[in-house]
């Protein structure tokens, strides 16, 4: 042991392997990789890797026009593009005192589309937590839904994964003819693959045997390594951005959002699991209050001319996987000085991942990686 | 908010606060205080959750400003404490002992704006630039433009469009191209 507590790791002695997982594996989350320093199965070192998929959006944002922020920005997380686009278009509504101007139409179809990226995600990663203890076939279901999803995302936006559909001001359209009543029907079809899933994983005894007290997150760890989203709802941190902070049409929506007290991987599944049904019933609740006929899009500057005011902001947001924010400085001329994209993966993919690997068997890594819902694109920005 | 700036604004002697909503403030402190005054928010007024820290590089002004986020989960706030930094040789009292993800910041601000942070862990360590070798790469003074032709090469054939001219012939097909251009442009 050395003097600042860490192991004194001598490879020569034999007693240790090292080994790479990632930055290509399945069982990786993304472009990232973890070194691990073994003895036997024993984890008792562990480093995270990024920047397999470093491309400097927040760099390449900062020599462009505010509106081309949009298209590059999207980039940033594959797992929800439109978080990006709202948060963009949020700031540079709010540095150019333009808050308000956004009509009501507008933000129920911005809070629409938000959920829908939110159950998109979900109906991967619920499916996906099982698959990674080798149970596949819940995330062959859960891709083919998410596929009817992406089908509601291309008439709606007219493309499927990214879509620049959250444009300053407003948005760009307005949904198509019988896009309700579509969605609907992928939404019972959902409905009847939540029932299944339960089954297909709570009820199982190999995801229990090794889920059940796996990747236990202490409650005391949530503020000492700033945990956010489901990961701290699931250790009975009730923290939840879209009712802490309201914004868009969420104060009219009716939902609570769901707790565990475990904080295991079973736990953070159970609550993710609950948490696509409450997505379900909010898609439901968005289209049956939203209003029929409304303007999308508020005065704004010409895209080309627009220049903000020296000032900074910071804006936040409630996505699949927890708290997503951005700081956002302009100084005067119409590109921004700043943009930093804060994900949550930032803390849990590297600080919190590294502590909680130590002395866990090598088996639960993916399956612990996985339910912490890490997403290596944005900490690499 | 109002009450907590009150109550901190002779204590740090804060410079140019500004509410920016009801939910969240920035104000500059020296920088010799800013460590003590991170702690004191996280520990007696509530300010546990840590939210962010950024760099921004006022390149004009010979400074770097430093961004450390704290969210209050109970009144539901943010506040900012802001640092100006020398951009020559910028040091900085290092953070990472108040929570458990700061020296990640760190590490990354090291390698991006090139801001030392002294006895952060593994601060000198490559982030997200695996073998850099170059200016830190978000330095307002790195040209990404200038690197990318130097480091790589066109594909044959490729065009390339200046994407404000581009854009101003699609909306405005009519105008002549030597239309007057933004200011940030020319």
């Amino acid at each position: 042991m050395k003097d600042d507590g860490t192991l004194d790791i001598d490879l020569s002695s034999h007693k240790y392997t090292k080994i790479w997982l990632g930055p290509n594996h399945p069982g990786v989350t993304g472009n990232m990789a973890v070194e691990m320093t073994l003895n036997g199965d024993e984890i008792v070192d562990a480093k995270t890797h990024v920047g397999y998929l470093h491309r400097g959006f927040e760099k390449l944002i900062e020599r462009r026009l505010f509106v081309q922020g949009f298209p590059t920005s999207i980039r940033m997380c594959v797992a929800e593009p439109d978080t990006n686009e709202y948060l963009i278009a949020r700031a540079t509504e709010e540095l150019s005192g333009l808050t308000g101007q956004v009509p009501e139409m507008a933000e129920w179809l911005r809070t629409l589309v938000l959920e829908m990226a939110r159950l998109q995600g979900l109906l991967r990663a619920v499916p996906g937590q099982a698959g990674t203890f080798s149970l596949g076939i819940g995330v062959q279901w859960g891709v083919y839904l998410r596929d009817l999803i992406l089908d509601r995302f291309e008439e709606l936006t007219g493309a499927r994964v990214y879509h620049m559909f959250i444009i300053p001001g407003g948005v760009r359209g307005v949904l198509p003819r019988g896009f309700k009543r579509r969605m609907e029907e992928n939404l019972v079809d959902i409905d009847d693959f939540i029932v299944r899933l339960r089954k297909l994983i709570f009820h199982n005894s190999v995801f229990k045997a090794r889920s059940v007290g796996v990747g236990v997150i202490p409650k005391e760890w949530i503020d000492e390594f700033g945990i956010v989203g489901t990961n701290a709802r699931a250790a009975g941190v009730k923290r939840d951005i879209r009712k802490d902070y309201p914004y868009l049409r969420y104060s009219q929506l009716d939902f609570d959002p769901p707790t565990a007290t475990d904080s295991d991987i079973y736990s953070r599944t159970w609550v993710r699991w609950q948490e696509l049904i409450q997505t379900v019933d909010l898609i439901r609740q968005i289209m049956a209050k939203m209003p029929e006929k409304g303007d999308i899009r508020g005065d704004m500057p010409n895209a080309l001319h627009w220049k903000i005011p020296k000032g900074e902001t910071y804006v936040k947001l409630e996505s699949g996987r927890g708290e997503y924010g951005m700081y956002y400085v302009t100084d005067g001329t119409s590109k921004p000085r700043r943009v930093n994209l804060r994900g949550p993966s930032y803390t849990h993919a590297i600080a919190l991942l590294e502590k909680m690997l130590i002395n866990t068997n090598i088996a639960d890594v993916h399956a612990t990686m996985v339910s912490l819902q890490t997403c290596p694109p944005e900490i690499e920005r | 908010m109002e009450s907590l700036i009150k109550r901190i604004e002779a204590k740090y002697n804060l410079q140019e606060v500004v509410a920016q909503r009801d939910n969240l403030a920035f104000a500059y402190v020296d920088k010799e205080f800013a460590i003590d005054m991170v702690t004191y928010m996280r520990d007696y007024e509530g300010y546990t959750h840590f939210t962010l820290m950024s760099c921004v590089d006022w390149i004009e002004d010979g400074k770097f400003q430093l961004l450390y986020l704290l969210n209050n989960p109970e009144t539901k706030t943010e506040f900012g404490i802001k640092v100006y930094l020398d951009r020559e040789g910028a040091v900085m009292q290092s953070a990472h002992h108040l929570w458990k993800q700061i020296w990640t910041y760190q590490r990354e601000l090291k390698e991006a704006f090139g801001i030392d942070f002294p006895g952060s862990p593994r601060v000198d360590e490559d982030f997200v630039v695996e073998g850099w070798d170059d200016m830190p790469h978000m330095r307002r003074d790195f040209d990404t433009n200038k690197y990318a032709e130097e480091t790589y090469f066109m594909r044959e054939g490729r065009k390339t469009y200046d994407p404000a001219t581009y854009m101003r012939q699609k909306l405005y097909p009519n105008q002549p191209v030597t239309a007057k251009k933004n200011k940030d442009e020319q």
